[in-house]
């Protein structure tokens, strides 16, 4: 039996992740009864969940009473451009209190409002302050909380351990093939139900906020394994990156800053943001300096300042201004909170990013002003799944988190990840091993399928003096960045698609040297895969959405298309090849459709 | 452009040695950045652990010319152009490769903490906690698991003996921050004593020394953890600190 061959382990669910939506899913799982596997290519408590900064969204009302489910919903919706799957965007509003509130019981320490409760924060798109948080450094609460509380529970941890690709049997999934990092050697996952909870794709472009991690592998093994992509287009920069110095260009600046008062402004001084007030959110937009500024302390009677638009419409403000010559000396703009809150307030409220200023670029943000500028961040799509189950085309396999798309639409608000992975977390873990127990039986895996990954694996090491794989992922970072950065045409989109091309006949031969242990030349070619499968369904996906909508922004169609915003762009594998399809996205009850008519 | 040597540790548990690597390091660059042109350029397979090159994951610990401290928040600038700088693995932990070690001491370490028990909820179902009584647990939260303080610690630097009953003072503030929780209520105090070993610290502070966030391990944990050993033959002092939470113990 070839299994026999390879180091295997047996159960029920399987984990692919394990940043918030892989911890979730797997104590989900694990308190159902079923027997859990929990796999990450990191060590435990490294992912990506680990860096988030502002905080959690959820309507608890413990700042603005008036806050419930219906007005997150609707700022959700709205946030993404009225493209996200409705009911994911209530499940998501209905259940983050309770999520959150679980993870107090589980030994998180959020900031306290005065009578002791969480305290909320402001950001982007939300009417009301409602992001829990702690400090700028929530992620790393959050992750350790779900990490302390999933060791104590019936799980098995394989860290340091890259899945290469899904095994299948028939129609359904039913295991894993992949490496452990440190020795090279294979291993076999057999399980009847598989929870994909990779993460995203940032490292597709050549500055994003991303770690090495997100490389779209959890993407690209439910594209191959038969499950459905969507929004891939609508992937989300955001608008404040670290400028400078070069090396650590890219790197995150919360919009916390901007929630706790900081302001963006241009070479000139001007608080440009006023001149980049959208139609559609011209209604509950401040359009004076004096409003916005009186927003943060009165919200009732004022309207929201306009450096908190979504995402989107700030990071083409912020590329607008610095197309027009009013940037920063480093091609950015200025984010200020110096001049507008006490040195004390800014280190209490943001202590992360004064030491990450500090420590990387010699700059006190509590006497001088940021420069940023957009930098590719998160995924807005992803895999298609079911709302309610988070199950995906193919039976037995789950996505949650920032791998699954729906609930953001075109464009995330911030605060709303950390709220989705541990909703969607927790229903994934526990529709996948409700499938498990009313499956029963047991899985085989087939011989052949398992050989087929461990040849494809050891190819690039029976090549050594071929391509060195850090060259072609440079080239295809500079290809998306150039090409399908924030604004998009057809003809650079088109040109993409062919570099995209060459870039997979190149790896085909790439070669490494050095072994199988712990190299990561082996690991960044086998990596290069799934970089070049996701880049190809972005720019493919892009193209086909002739029109502007949340993150993704076409030149040649500036303008939204009601037509296109009734459909996603779904990315399939037919016979090999990816396949693009618009189909109409899910009608809103009427009753949810009643909260978009009311006034403001 | 100023050019570095860097002496960058080779090898595995069988044996390696250090070998010199000469880099450009442009405007800006950090430790980790001049690791990565290495690897891209020179050494494909060269092993080294990161993910978010901004001192939040505590991936990237080496000690950089003897000192135990994170790749990524090591600014080129620090060095004079034209040093060699040596990096080697943080040496408490088995090599894996290069730079990269087997630190699964710490997991099994975290693993035996004795976790959260809740005190029961608000007549509401919720809990309230005032802010002053969470500052000094929420310190110890910042955590980022780099395992620097564990790798200077000399009580298992160099005495693998010790390991066994040992946590370490990453887990000192584990531990501290559950029993300054102002919603716990379980007494930790054999726990700490015997199996984590808190009296073997001999508060040297080389732990605090080294750690990237900042927090007071000895002064803030470990010594309330052994004032709390100390008087908690007492179970009515064990109430009345429970009861205080994390506030601030008055001088
Ligand atoms: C700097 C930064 C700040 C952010 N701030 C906020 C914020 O304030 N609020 C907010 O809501 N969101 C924020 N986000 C977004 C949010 O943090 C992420 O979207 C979210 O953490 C993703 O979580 P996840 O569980 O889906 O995946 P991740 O946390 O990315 O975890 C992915 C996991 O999958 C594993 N994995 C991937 N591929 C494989 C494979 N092939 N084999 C095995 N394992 C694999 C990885 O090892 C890892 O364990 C921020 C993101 C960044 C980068
Ligand atoms: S103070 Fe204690 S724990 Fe810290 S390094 Fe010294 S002996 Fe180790
Ligand atoms: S206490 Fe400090 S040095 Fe020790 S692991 Fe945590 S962050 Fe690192
Ligand atoms: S890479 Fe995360 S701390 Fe250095």
């Amino acid at each position: 039996m070839a299994t026999t061959q390879y180091e295997t382990h047996e159960h029920d669910v399987i984990i692919i992740g394990a940043g918030g939506a892989g911890l979730r899913a797997a104590v989900e799982a694990a308190a159902q009864g079923v027997s859990v596997g929990l796999i990450c290519k990191s060590l435990l408590g490294k992912a990506h969940t680990v860096m988030a900064e502002g905080g959690i969204a959820a309507a608890m009302g413990n700042v603005y009473p008036e806050d419930n489910w219906r007005v997150h919903f609707r700022d959700t919706m709205r946030g993404g451009k009225m493209l996200n799957n409705w009911r994911m965007a209530q499940i998501h509003a209905q259940e983050s209190p309770e999520r959150v509130l679980e993870l107090e019981r589980w030994g998180a320490l959020f900031d306290r409002t005065k009578d002791g409760r969480i305290l909320q924060r402001d950001f982007g798109g939300h009417r009301y302050a409602r992001l829990a948080h702690v400090g700028d450094r929530t992620g790393l609460e959050m992750i350790r909380t779900l990490q302390y509380h999933a060791i104590h529970q019936t799980i098995d941890v394989y860290m340091e351990c890259t899945i290469t690709r899904l095994l299948k049997d028939g129609e359904r999934v039913c295991g894993a093939f992949g490496y452990w990092r440190n020795t090279g050697k294979f291993v076999v996952f057999k399980a009847k139900a598989i929870v994909l909870a990779t993460g995203g794709m940032g490292k597709c472009w050549k500055f994003c906020t991303n770690s090495w991690e997100g490389t779209g592998d959890g993407v690209t093994l439910a594209l191959d394994a038969g499950a459905e992509l969507i929004d891939m287009e609508c992937y989300q920069f955001h608008p404040t990156g670290m400028v400078w110095p070069v090396s650590v260009r890219g790197i995150l600046v919360t919009e916390g800053v901007r929630g706790d008062g900081g302001t963006l402004k241009n070479s000139k001084g001007e608080r440009f943001m006023f001149k980049y007030i959208p139609e559609f959110f011209k209604a509950e937009t401040a359009d004076t300096e004096a409003e916005a500024d009186r927003w943060y302390e009165d919200k009732k009677n004022n309207r929201r300042t306009p450096d908190l638009l979504p995402r989107d419409e700030v990071a083409r403000a912020i590329n607008s201004e610095v197309k027009a010559g009013r940037g920063s000396p480093h091609g950015g703009v200025f984010l200020d909170i110096a001049s507008r809150r006490p040195a004390d307030y800014i280190r209490k409220r943001l202590p992360s990013m004064c030491h990450q200023f500090k420590e990387l670029a010699d700059v006190d943000i509590t006497k001088e002003p940021m420069e940023v500028g957009p930098t590719a961040h998160y995924m807005n799509g992803g895999v298609r799944v079911d709302a309610d189950t988070a199950g995906t085309a193919v039976p037995g396999l789950f996505a949650a988190g920032e791998v699954a798309g729906g609930l953001h639409g075109a464009n995330r608000l911030g605060g709303n990840s950390l709220s989705d992975l541990v909703v969607f977390g927790r229903r994934a873990g526990l529709y996948a091993a409700l499938y498990v127990k009313n499956l029963g039986g047991t899985v085989t895996v087939d011989a052949g399928q398992l050989e087929a990954c461990a040849r494809e694996a050891l190819a690039p090491l029976e090549r050594p003096g071929g391509e060195n794989p850090y060259a072609i992922q440079t080239e295809l970072q500079e290809t998306m960045q150039a090409l399908v950065g924030i604004i998009r045409t057809e003809s650079e989109l088109r040109e993409a698609v062919v570099r995209i091309e060459q870039y997979k006949q190149r790896l085909q031969k790439v070669g490494v040297t050095g072994g199988r242990e712990y190299n990561p030349g082996w690991h960044t070619a086998l990596d290069l895969y799934a970089l070049l499968t996701v880049s190809e369904a972005v720019a493919r996906a892009a193209l086909d959405r002739k029109e502007s909508r949340g993150g993704h922004t076409r030149d040649d169609h500036p303008k939204p298309d009601p037509k296109l915003g009734a459909v996603n762009v779904v990315v399939r594998r037919r016979q090999g090849e990816m396949a693009t399809a618009l189909e109409a996205i899910p009608a809103m009850p009427a009753d949810l459709k009643g909260l978009f008519e009311e006034k403001k | 452009m100023p050019t570095f040597t860097v002496r960058v540790f080779r090898g595995t548990a069988k044996g390696g040695d250090f070998q010199d690597y000469r880099v450009e390091s442009d405007e800006g660059m950090v430790l980790l950045d001049v690791v990565h042109r290495v690897q891209a350029t020179q050494a494909n397979d060269l092993a080294v652990r990161w993910n978010c090159k901004a001192g939040k994951c505590g991936s990237c610990s080496a000690e950089v010319n003897g000192k135990p401290r994170l790749m990524c928040m090591t600014r080129m600038n620090l060095f004079q152009p034209d040093e060699t700088i040596t990096i080697a693995p943080i040496r408490t932990f088995p090599l894996i490769r290069d730079l990269v070690t087997d630190v699964s001491y710490n997991y099994e370490k975290a693993k035996q903490i004795p976790p959260l028990r809740l005190k029961p909820p608000e007549p509401d179902g919720t809990y309230r906690m005032m802010q002053d009584d969470i500052d000094r647990a929420q310190e110890f939260h910042k955590c980022i698991e780099c395992f620097l303080c564990q790798t200077v610690c000399h009580v298992v630097r160099d005495h693998e003996e010790n390991k066994k009953a040992f946590a370490g003072p990453r887990y000192f503030i584990k531990i501290a921050g559950l029993e300054m929780h102002p919603l716990d209520t379980l007494n930790r105090t054999p726990f700490y004593r015997d199996a984590a070993g808190v009296g073997l610290c001999n508060i040297t502070k080389c732990c605090t020394e080294v750690c990237p966030e900042h927090i007071h391990i000895t002064d803030n944990g470990i010594i309330p953890l052994k004032e709390r050993m100390a008087d908690e033959v007492d179970p009515i002092v064990w109430l009345l600190r429970k009861f205080r939470g994390g506030r601030k113990e008055p001088a």
